[in-house]
């Protein structure tokens, strides 16, 4: 089998050698596409951002305003992934392993903020949180937001890590290790927390990167309070109307850098688990 | 028992106050005073041209995205070239990118003081600040999708098929047409669902490279939070609510046509 998959995916051994214009203008027309669209753009935020030289760089991200909003974007994104590695493998717990009425709509529920727009989901929050609040809280215009926030729009990434994971898990070794007296907690943490823990790490890796860059969920709860509320995306909008484009460049250059860091360490986990488990 | 009752009750209170709440609030807000104000509100002529230029711009984005994403999911999985590990990574830096840093990147390129702005502006083409920024920024967000879910799909089912058109004579484009793009349809359907959501929902990027003239640059996103700054909550409750309503139909959509190795 895999022979034979290895030499049929030699060039034009598949059939489809012409389709697109031929190989060759395939790449082509693929790589220049992706070029003008996402490479180059991304490039001249790098290359602006160090315009000014090293030290121009330093001096954009130490800015204190920018400082403060990198600080609480960062620390933000830990408390909301922490947060997020617990529920969400607690709602993939209950929703493998518990089974009651309405379970399958709370399951498509999970899916909601990733088709639901973040503008919609910070204006949905304000709605219920913010000044007026019918239900009496009011979290609006302060740190708490950010993370509320955050968590909204996070939900889905470490259920749906976890979930397949735990429905792949045979129930053998935890009744086997109930019948030898290991108290739940046991069975918990030495039998299963060790087999979820690369897709909770990958989950928590996703949900660390979307938090660095998240906007449209946090612009209208936060009231972009400088030093206090403002995140570091909504610093750079500020930059960008303000026409400070290198302080803009140099902090999207922070974030970009750390978001691929996360993204690049999940991968690695999850390569180093997929190895071990085969 | 008791345990598992509780954390249920811990999970569901959870989802209830972080999501189902807020959505449901906005609906309840949206209608408390009847049907007409907010019929109102969403066929005011701001809300209306918003709205088509929503939906041109993911009409647009879809189809683009479509295209490249067949065409890239047959070159990584069919085709062996140097590099081609590095190609897949880079299609999915959309995702790690911060809507509002798409923005700027664009701004940075084809702003009239951009890289190819300032050339594209001596041939009367505007990008930013107008309507064809709109469909780059959200080109940009929604790319990776439909590759994303296609390469698997293209891997799953084998060359086979292909090679027996080929030794009957078919044509490379015929055998795209009547054997490939048949069997790899539901990735395809799956990651267009996924793109039309990203492109009806888009905010930051659109936000930076927009300009925002009412009217004329403003899409349903942005209609909500312009609506918002402008206290009129009835009518950035409405715009959401069509939105929410959007999103409900995807998720729908999402549910119905989810492949089935990732169903589980």
């Amino acid at each position: 089998m895999s022979t034979a998959r290895s030499s049929s995916r030699s060039p034009g051994r598949s059939g489809l050698g012409g389709i697109f214009g031929g190989e060759a203008l395939q790449r082509g027309t693929v790589l220049m596409y992706l070029s003008l669209i996402v490479l180059i753009p991304l490039a001249a935020v790098v290359w602006t951002s160090g315009e000014e030289g090293w030290s121009g760089f330093w001096a954009a991200i130490t800015a204190p305003e920018g400082m403060a909003a990198l600080r609480l974007t960062f620390g933000a994104a830990f408390v909301v992934t922490a947060i997020n590695a617990v529920a969400g493998t607690l709602i993939a717990w209950v929703l493998v392993r518990d089974s009651f009425w309405g379970q399958g709509i709370f399951n498509s529920v999970i899916d909601l903020p990733f088709a639901l727009p973040t503008i919609v989901a910070g204006l949905t929050l304000l709605a219920l949180y913010g000044p007026g609040s019918p239900v009496g809280i009011d979290i609006a215009y302060a740190p708490v937001a950010v993370v509320v926030a955050l968590l909204f729009v996070s939900l889905p990434f470490v259920v749906r890590a976890v979930q397949p994971v735990l429905e792949e898990l045979d129930t053998e070794m935890e009744e086997a290790a109930a019948s030898l007296g290991a108290s739940r907690f046991t069975i918990f943490r030495r039998i299963i927390l060790p087999t979820l823990m690369p897709a909770i790490l990958g989950g928590s890796g996703l949900t660390f990167a979307r938090s660095l860059g998240e906007f449209g969920a946090v612009v209208l709860v936060t009231g972009n309070i400088a030093f206090e509320t403002q995140v570091a995306s909504v610093y750079i909008f500020g930059q960008i109307e303000g026409g400070d484009i290198p302080a803009a460049s140099a902090v999207s250059v922070v974030l970009l850098a750390f978001s691929l860091l996360a993204l690049i360490g999940l991968n690695v986990v999850q390569g180093r688990w997929t190895r071990h488990e085969e | 028992m008791k345990s598992r009752l509780a954390l249920r009750a811990v999970a569901l209170g959870y989802l209830g106050f972080l999501i189902l709440l807020p959505v449901g609030g906005v609906f309840w807000i949206t209608f408390r005073d009847g049907f007409m104000p907010f019929w109102e509100s969403i066929t005011t002529p701001e809300a209306l041209n918003a709205f088509y230029l929503t939906v041109f711009a993911a009409v647009v984005a879809v189809v683009a995205n479509t295209v490249f994403g067949v065409a890239a999911a047959i070159m990584l999985v069919r085709r062996r070239f140097p590099g081609k590990q590095l190609l897949s990574a880079l299609i999915d830096l959309p995702l790690a990118v911060s809507p509002v840093v798409v923005g700027l990147a664009l701004i940075l390129v084809y702003g009239t003081y951009g890289w190819f702005g300032g050339w594209l502006a001596e041939q009367g083409i505007l990008i930013i600040f107008s309507f064809p920024g709109i469909i780059l920024a959200t080109v940009f967000v929604s790319l990776p999708f439909v590759v994303r879910e296609v390469v698997p799909v293209l891997r799953e089912v084998g060359t086979e098929q292909e090679q027996a058109a080929s030794t009957l004579g078919a044509s490379s484009w015929q055998t795209f047409w009547r054997v490939t793009l048949p069997s790899i349809r539901p990735g395809v359907t799956y990651g267009i669902v996924l793109t039309t959501a990203k492109a009806l929902g888009e905010f930051g990027a659109v936000s930076v490279v927009s300009g925002r003239i009412i009217g004329r640059t403003e899409t349903l996103t942005l209609h909500v939070e312009d609506r918002f700054q402008a206290f009129d909550l009835a009518g950035a409750y409405a715009a959401s609510v069509v939105l929410a309503v959007l999103a409900l139909g995807t998720l729908f959509a999402m549910n119905l046509l989810k492949p089935k190795e990732e169903k589980a």
